[in-house]
């Protein structure tokens, strides 16, 4: 499958073990990624907030560079959650707003551009591997499955919401990335706060609000007996990882819960090195947790998947009576 | 004004109703608020925020125009959606609260500087460059942070650099004089159009 790749600024530097680790699995999923050549920064949130319709002309720029460059496929994905809602955002509101549409039209013209909207089709690198690649492909390339790790699958807010194209099953609680997690073997804990947000923003107005937000949702990974928890989003990433060491300092704490990339465990387990997938670059070290990777699947995780117990539940012990 | 580069679509709404609807790109629906509250219930922020997203639509229908911009509401919205998704009347509240923040910069109305300051450095960045000056991402939440806990986070940019993950020198896209004239013209259009 080909699609056309929005890196964005964050994948290129602070994000890298996410590249690293993506171009590591690529070929195993069948996935060939042709980079927008010459994109922009798509403005984060913060263009948007000053330049309120200018934001969609940077943008569009990427839209239409993508289109001109996209040859014989209308896929385009991004793995930062911030670049794909641009993506999306962009292309559905001139679909909706035929103002939009036009004014942004005018503004690509005055560079040689013009992007007509629905023409890509545009979709965050999670939903692509989970809806357009699938599980069982997925599934055929482990090598060496998880088992015995307890992962808390995180979506953060920006991927499943606000869904302009329906592509998940739910906007608060989704299992996409859960099954996927299982399809490598891991296994996916139950817990409450995988949409809630890590408190990107509030980061601005003051520290501690977004310490707030970042313990509650360590401690409900922790909770909820999650070994480490996996990402989709190089702002989520760095959020609880780099800032649950400052979040520690600020509240006494001594959280150690790892954060990584989904398509680092994904390279994991297709039997890549923990160095090529860029393993060994987050503040809280993930070498202890991934120590917990079993040769064997382990029977009662087996039985526990089925069951999709609550957590604190006892577990069923067959001949115990 | 033509019709044909109308921002975003004529609302037909009067006052100030009309202008934040009108220069908000999308099928926003603020008309169809019908005050049931949601918003305000599932919002992460709501508790820092003056006037919850029902209340500030409230002021939006009553014309208070300087009450709604000198809001800090807008500014504390996260962008996590969940309103939108909530809301009954699919109100595209997320993207109004982006227009808010817009119009305040523009009317010179927030209560604290150091946030659209932060938007406009990020802007001058992304204009000057095309991408977005990072030394890190980090460097942009630390930026975001006041200068007291910003000495408290040197650790976490020292981090940063001694994993690879921060740049120290901008990088620079190729065709920058379309970028710029794809924006120059981007922001005449909306100029003419407010
Ligand atoms: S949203 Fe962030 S990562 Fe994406 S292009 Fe913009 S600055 Fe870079
Ligand atoms: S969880 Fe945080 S970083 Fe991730 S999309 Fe939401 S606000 Fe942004
Ligand atoms: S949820 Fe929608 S309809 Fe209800 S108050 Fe908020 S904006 Fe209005
Ligand atoms: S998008 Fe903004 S206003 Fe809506 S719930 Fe999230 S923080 Fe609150």
């Amino acid at each position: 499958m080909k699609a056309l790749f929005y890196p964005g600024c964050s994948m290129q530097k602070n994000a890298r073990p996410y590249l690293d680790s993506l171009q590591a699995i690529r070929e195993d999923i069948n996935l060939e990624l042709q980079e927008i050549q010459d994109w922009n920064c798509c403005g984060a949130t913060e263009y948007m907030s000053v330049h309120r319709v200018a934001a969609h002309a940077l943008v569009g720029r990427n839209l239409a560079l993508a289109r001109e460059q996209a040859g014989d496929t209308d896929l385009l994905t991004a793995g930062c959650s911030a670049c794909y809602l641009n993506l999306a955002k962009t292309d559905n509101q001139m679909r909706e707003d035929a103002g939009l549409k036009d004014t942004v039209n005018q503004a690509l013209a005055a560079g040689g551009l013009e992007y007509q909207p629905g023409a890509m089709k545009v979709r965050h690198l999670l939903d692509l591997v989970c809806h357009d690649i699938g599980y069982e492909a997925v599934k055929a390339r482990v090598v060496k499955p998880l088992h015995g790790l307890k992962v808390a699958a995180y979506y953060g807010c920006q991927v499943v919401r606000p869904d302009y194209d329906g592509r998940w099953d739910n906007h608060e609680h989704p299992t996409s990335m859960d099954k996927l997690l299982a399809a490598l073997g891991a296994e996916p804990v139950d817990w409450a706060l995988k949409t809630q947000c890590c408190g990107g923003h509030m980061t601005v107005i003051g520290p501690d609000v977004a310490f707030g937000l970042i313990r509650r949702l360590i401690h409900g990974a922790q909770e909820a007996g999650a070994d480490l928890v996996v990402t989709l989003c190089p702002m989520c990433q760095l959020n609880l990882d780099a800032y649950q060491v400052e979040m520690n300092k600020h509240f006494h704490t001594d959280y150690r819960v790892p954060v990584l990339y989904f398509t680092q465990l994904m390279g994991l387990a297709f039997g890549k090195k923990a160095k090529e997938l860029g393993i060994g670059k987050e503040f809280v070290d993930a070498a202890p947790a991934l120590s917990r990777i079993q040769a064997e699947a382990p029977k009662v995780a087996e039985a526990k998947r089925k069951r999709r117990p609550k957590p604190g539940d006892a577990l069923p012990m067959p001949g115990m009576e | 004004m033509n019709a044909a580069t109308r921002v975003p679509s004529a609302s037909g709404r009067p006052g100030f109703l009309g202008e934040v609807m009108d220069r908000t790109p999308g099928d926003n629906r603020l008309d169809l608020c019908i005050q049931c509250g949601s918003c305000g219930g599932s919002c992460p922020a709501g508790r820092e925020m003056e006037h919850t997203p029902r209340r500030l639509f409230a002021l939006i229908r009553a014309d208070e125009r300087e009450q709604v911009l000198r809001s800090n509401a807008p500014w504390y919205c996260v962008s996590c959606y969940y309103c939108t998704v909530r809301c009954p009347q699919e109100v595209h509240i997320t993207e109004l609260m982006y227009t808010l923040k817009a119009m305040a910069i523009e009317a010179g109305l927030f209560h604290d500087t150091s946030l659209p300051d932060f938007s406009e450095t990020f802007v001058d960045y992304v204009e000057k460059y095309g991408r977005s000056f990072e030394l890190g991402i980090a460097t942009r939440f630390n930026l975001r942070h006041h200068p007291l806990s910003l000495t408290g986070m040197a650790p976490l940019g020292l981090g940063m650099l001694k994993r690879g993950r921060m740049d120290l020198t901008p990088h620079k896209i190729d065709n920058m004089a379309q970028l710029t004239a794809i924006l120059d013209k981007a922001k005449a259009l909306e100029r003419g159009l407010q």
